[in-house]
């Protein structure tokens, strides 16, 4: 049915015709590709952005103006900062902007390390827990009572074991983290088992593998990936504390946590050995948790257009 | 004469329920011997209130679960016992359709792959060209837009949803559906529509239906047959017209009592059941309605009534029926 234009003589004299409404709703611009998602969702692109200028700066320590960071310069000790020294120099007169440059290395490096080896791990004990009943008791109850010990004191306790070095610390925190990711992947494949979905799939044939890795694991990601985020974040600052009190990265290794632990005796008069490898955790910290963040609201499948 | 399609006998499922660390292992009695059939082509409704055990029937078929005694007969063969290889085949022909559309349709799949994955899984398609054709046969089918094979469930409507969920259940050529309570989450006109498609779709393919469902009215307008179930156990059985017409057992016409009646001013006189559903952990001695029922007599609160026929295709247990003069309401 269409009203036609040319019937306009059959109005009734006096009967004026109503202008036509303005159109008030704007048409939607939806957003498409990688850029579209990060307009959408700025705390990813935030976040995402310091994290990525981060660990350009890591990779490319050597090029941006350092010196040799274990360099040492007796004659040079706590220079504030200057042309020179851009953060300054420590009381062995090493610069303090070279070792924090060489120090993100090891931050992003046990970070990004640590949520990658522990998610993996957390995600097949998980997955075996959520599915082999009998099994589902005894890992649990493991799960448990590695939860019952601070995860802190319990990397300081394997660090005790091992020698210290970077691997050995990436080691140490995964297994303090892996708990987390384990209980969360364990009650995520519980309740997504329990989806009408999973039910369906099941009434139409699909072997359990498939059911799992069709089903489940896609459903598992958006959860995960954040909690991976954290865990990253987690990961970092665990790093720090543990160079901090000594058990962690050599004193060989330039790391985050070992520069303010030699700068915590003076940091009452040179607070700017303390401040920098702080202030550039602190950020990174910022970054990989405005990441996770973001990604918990940009993951939900309901707004998953472009992922 | 053929055999029916699917046969329930004296199925019972009991969930075990955990207790504290010294209490005694129970156990809830979701269903406690039920025992129908389904014939080809044929509507069956399961009704009763929530709890009473009418989905469990529904997923016990599906074998989504292990049945706890009692056996499910498709064409023949007892499905309740097979191992899972032998299962896979038998699952073909019996698919489900879920009540809520949105969580019964995996979000982050299109539905082209939702569609496919039973036609994959039981080898129905030889090539990906015949895969295609069938797919866009279901779009069709439904009534749904072929262009919306790309799209993701949460770009559809309630409606849109569940229609996809049919598709998806007819993907597997199917000779039964349960439809556990398929239409309940869906505004009325939505529902209208989705219960019509279901009724064409049983014309064209000759489907049967086992329709589990609290709405009344909408299983008047659509069924063969209806099951009434209380506490885990049918209470009466009989063809539509018996049971909206002329219900039998007291908990049937409290039930159909119950139904609003879409007229200002209709004179209705519900009957107000006494108290709640007792639990079923510990379900009533004798008969499980003699709790709540208006005629009971001693006989209701030790001896459990059996389901009998009373002829003409009705199946009543109720006591009740064995007196030879029926009494009124007690008190």
């Amino acid at each position: 049915m269409s009203i036609s234009t040319t019937s306009t003589a059959s109005i009734p004299p006096g009967l004026a015709i109503a202008p036509q409404l303005p159109d008030l709703l704007l048409p939607v611009k939806i957003r498409r590709g990688v850029l579209g998602f990060l307009r959408n969702h700025p705390t990813v692109a935030i976040g995402g952005a310091l994290l990525l200028c981060l660990v350009l700066v890591a990779i490319f320590a050597p090029y941006l103006g350092t010196v040799d960071p274990t360099a040492l310069a007796p004659s040079k000790r706590t220079r504030a900062p200057s042309a020179d020294f851009w953060f300054g120099s420590d009381m062995l007169g090493r610069d303090i902007y070279s070792r924090v440059l060489y120090g993100a290395r090891v931050s992003l490096t046990v970070g990004l390390s640590v949520a990658t080896l522990a998610t993996l791990a957390g995600l097949a004990i998980g997955l075996v827990s959520g599915f082999v009943r009998w099994a589902d008791g005894i890992i649990m109850r493991f799960i448990d009572g590695l939860m019952s010990i601070p995860p802190i004191l319990l990397a300081v306790a394997l660090m005790a074991l091992t020698r210290g070095s970077v691997g050995n610390v990436i080691l140490a925190i995964t297994i303090a983290e892996i708990p987390r990711v384990t209980r969360l992947v364990r009650s995520v494949v519980l309740s997504l088992r329990e989806q009408p979905y999973v039910d369906s799939a099941v009434a139409s044939g699909t072997r359990t593998p498939m059911i799992i890795q069709r089903h489940i694991l896609p459903n598992t990601m958006a959860p995960i990936l954040v909690q991976a985020t954290y865990i990253c974040a987690s990961a970092m600052i665990v790093e720090s504390i543990l160079s901090f009190i000594g058990a962690g990265t050599p004193p060989t290794i330039p790391s985050w946590g070992n520069i303010m632990a030699e700068g915590r005796a003076l940091w009452q008069v040179k607070p700017y050995i303390v401040f920098f490898p702080a202030a550039f955790l602190s950020v990174t910290v910022l970054a990989v948790n405005l990441l996770g963040d973001g990604l918990r609201d940009a993951l939900d499948p309901r707004m998953a257009k472009s992922l | 004469m053929s055999a029916p399609l699917l046969q329930v006998n004296d199925l019972k499922k009991h969930f075990p329920v955990r207790g504290g660390m010294f209490s005694r292992k129970a156990f809830v009695y979701a269903v406690d011997g039920v025992s129908f059939e389904v014939a080809r082509g044929e509507t069956l409704s399961l009704v009763g209130e929530s709890g009473c055990g009418k989905s469990t029937v529904g997923r016990a078929i599906l074998r989504l679960f292990d049945v706890t005694a009692g056996q499910v007969v498709l064409d023949g063969q007892r499905i309740d016992d097979l191992p899972p290889g032998s299962l896979r085949s038998m699952r073909r022909r019996v698919q489900v359709v879920f009540q809520d559309p949105f969580s019964s349709l995996n979000p982050r799949m299109r539905v082209r792959g939702i569609l496919a994955e039973p036609i994959r899984n039981f080898g129905l398609a030889k090539t990906s060209v015949e895969l295609e054709a069938k797919v866009t046969a279901l779009m069709d089918t439904v009534r749904l837009p072929r262009d919306a094979l790309n799209r993701r469930p949460h770009e559809f409507s309630g409606g849109q949803r569940q229609r996809i969920c049919i598709a998806r259940a007819l993907a597997a050529e199917p000779e039964l559906i349960v439809c556990d309570e398929a239409v309940s989450a869906l505004d009325v006109s939505v529902k209208a529509q989705i219960v019509n498609l279901l009724q064409d779709l049983q014309q064209q393919f000759g489907l049967a239906l086992l329709f589990i469902s609290h709405d009344l009215a909408i299983v008047e307008h659509m069924t063969h047959r209806v099951a009434v179930m209380y506490l885990g156990k049918i209470v009466e059985m009989a063809g539509r017209q018996q049971i909206f017409t002329a219900p039998r057992h007291p908990y049937t016409k409290a039930l159909l009592s119950a139904v609003p009646v879409p007229e200002p001013g209709a004179i209705r006189n519900p009957i107000i059941l006494k108290g709640d559903v007792p639990s079923p952990i510990n379900p009533p001695s004798g008969c499980r309605f003699h709790t709540r029922c208006p005629y009971v007599f001693d006989r209701c609160r030790t001896e459990e009534p059996e389901l009998r026929s009373t002829g003409d295709g009705q199946w009543v247990a109720c006591h009740l029926e064995a007196l030879p003069e029926r009494p009124g309401p007690a008190g």
